[in-house]
């Protein structure tokens, strides 16, 4: 089974990649960005009958760090 | 003093780190990331500056869940000494040692030169050798410093007299220009800024020699 994990940045921290790439999307002539926010995406392959609680349990742990990010699962 | 450092694959400032704790008059160990268990005797560890683990994931998230942390974690708790400076204070936010994070610097560049820092408390063993307020000259090196509270936090940091340093001129955009931030026992810090390139006249200053003579003159006594 594969699980994939979002992580982004909690809303209200400033992201300055996203800005960034705000900035480069602007100076492309793309009109109309408003907004640009920036996180991950992190593919778990994992042994069957593994639970939403144990990823859950991974992304406190180790794959968001909570004080700054969110994450949400995709189990499939 | 006993010192440990602790050296991850990537750290590229235990050897100064190590060198500045020794002048300073400390037996220095290195303790290698996927020991488990710190000497017993050991009155300050130092986690050093560099790329741990090629700051994969998130900077210092790896190091933070390596074998040897949890012994660092165990030390902090019983009231132990910890010094962490660049990678090593992001490592310790990642433990949750310190709170807070540090986030890509607010201009996105890599910063690294010598930067004004004032010393916001003299109230702990790492700051008890600088007057509060004075002004130091100590080298920053880092994408990742920008140091990230929010409110509540940083009406406590301020409230229990916890930022060590500030930036005199920001250069990373850190809330309230915090340099480095104190454990609430004040036997933790972590730091940006590398004291330890600064403890020779061939460094281009030496504002960081009095933090290791203070360490060693308050544990020498412990």
């Amino acid at each position: 089974m594969k699980a994939r994990v979002h992580v982004m940045l909690k809303n209200g921290v400033l992201d300055p990649q996203g800005e960034a790439v705000r900035h480069a999307l602007g100076s492309l002539g793309f009109a109309g960005v408003n907004g640009v926010r920036q996180g991950k995406v992190i593919e778990l392959d994992l042994a069957d009958g593994t639970t939403e609680a144990t990823v859950k349990e991974m992304c406190e742990k180790l794959l968001a760090n909570t004080v700054i990010e969110s994450y949400s699962i995709e189990l499939n | 003093m006993k010192a440990a450092v602790v050296v991850f694959p990537g750290s590229n400032c235990d050897r100064d780190l190590a060198v500045a704790f020794e002048r300073a008059g400390a037996d220095v160990s290195m303790i290698w990331h996927k020991d488990t268990e710190l000497p017993g005797d050991i009155d300050i560890v130092g986690i050093p500056g560099g790329f741990s683990f090629g700051d994969y994931l998130r900077c210092g998230a790896i190091a933070a869940n390596s074998p040897i942390c949890r012994s660092v974690v165990k030390h902090a708790e019983r009231g132990g000494y910890v010094l962490g400076v660049c990678n090593g204070f992001q490592v310790l936010t990642e433990t949750g040692l310190l709170p807070g994070a540090l986030m890509r610097n607010a201009n996105l560049k890599f910063i690294c030169r010598p930067v004004g820092l004032e010393v916001a408390t003299a109230d702990s063993a790492f700051t008890s050798g600088y007057e509060k307020g004075q002004v130091l000259t100590v080298p920053v090196a880092h994408h990742d410093g920008n140091y990230n509270a929010d409110a509540e936090l940083l009406a406590r940091l301020n409230g229990e007299d916890r930022v060590a340093f500030r930036y005199t001129d920001n250069p990373n955009g850190s809330v309230d220009s915090i340099a480095g931030v104190l454990s609430d026992n004040r036997r933790v810090l972590g730091m940006m800024p590398h004291p330890e390139r600064c403890v020779d006249e061939r460094h281009g200053g030496t504002d960081g020699v009095a933090m290791f003579r203070a360490l060693l003159d308050q544990l020498a006594t412990a």
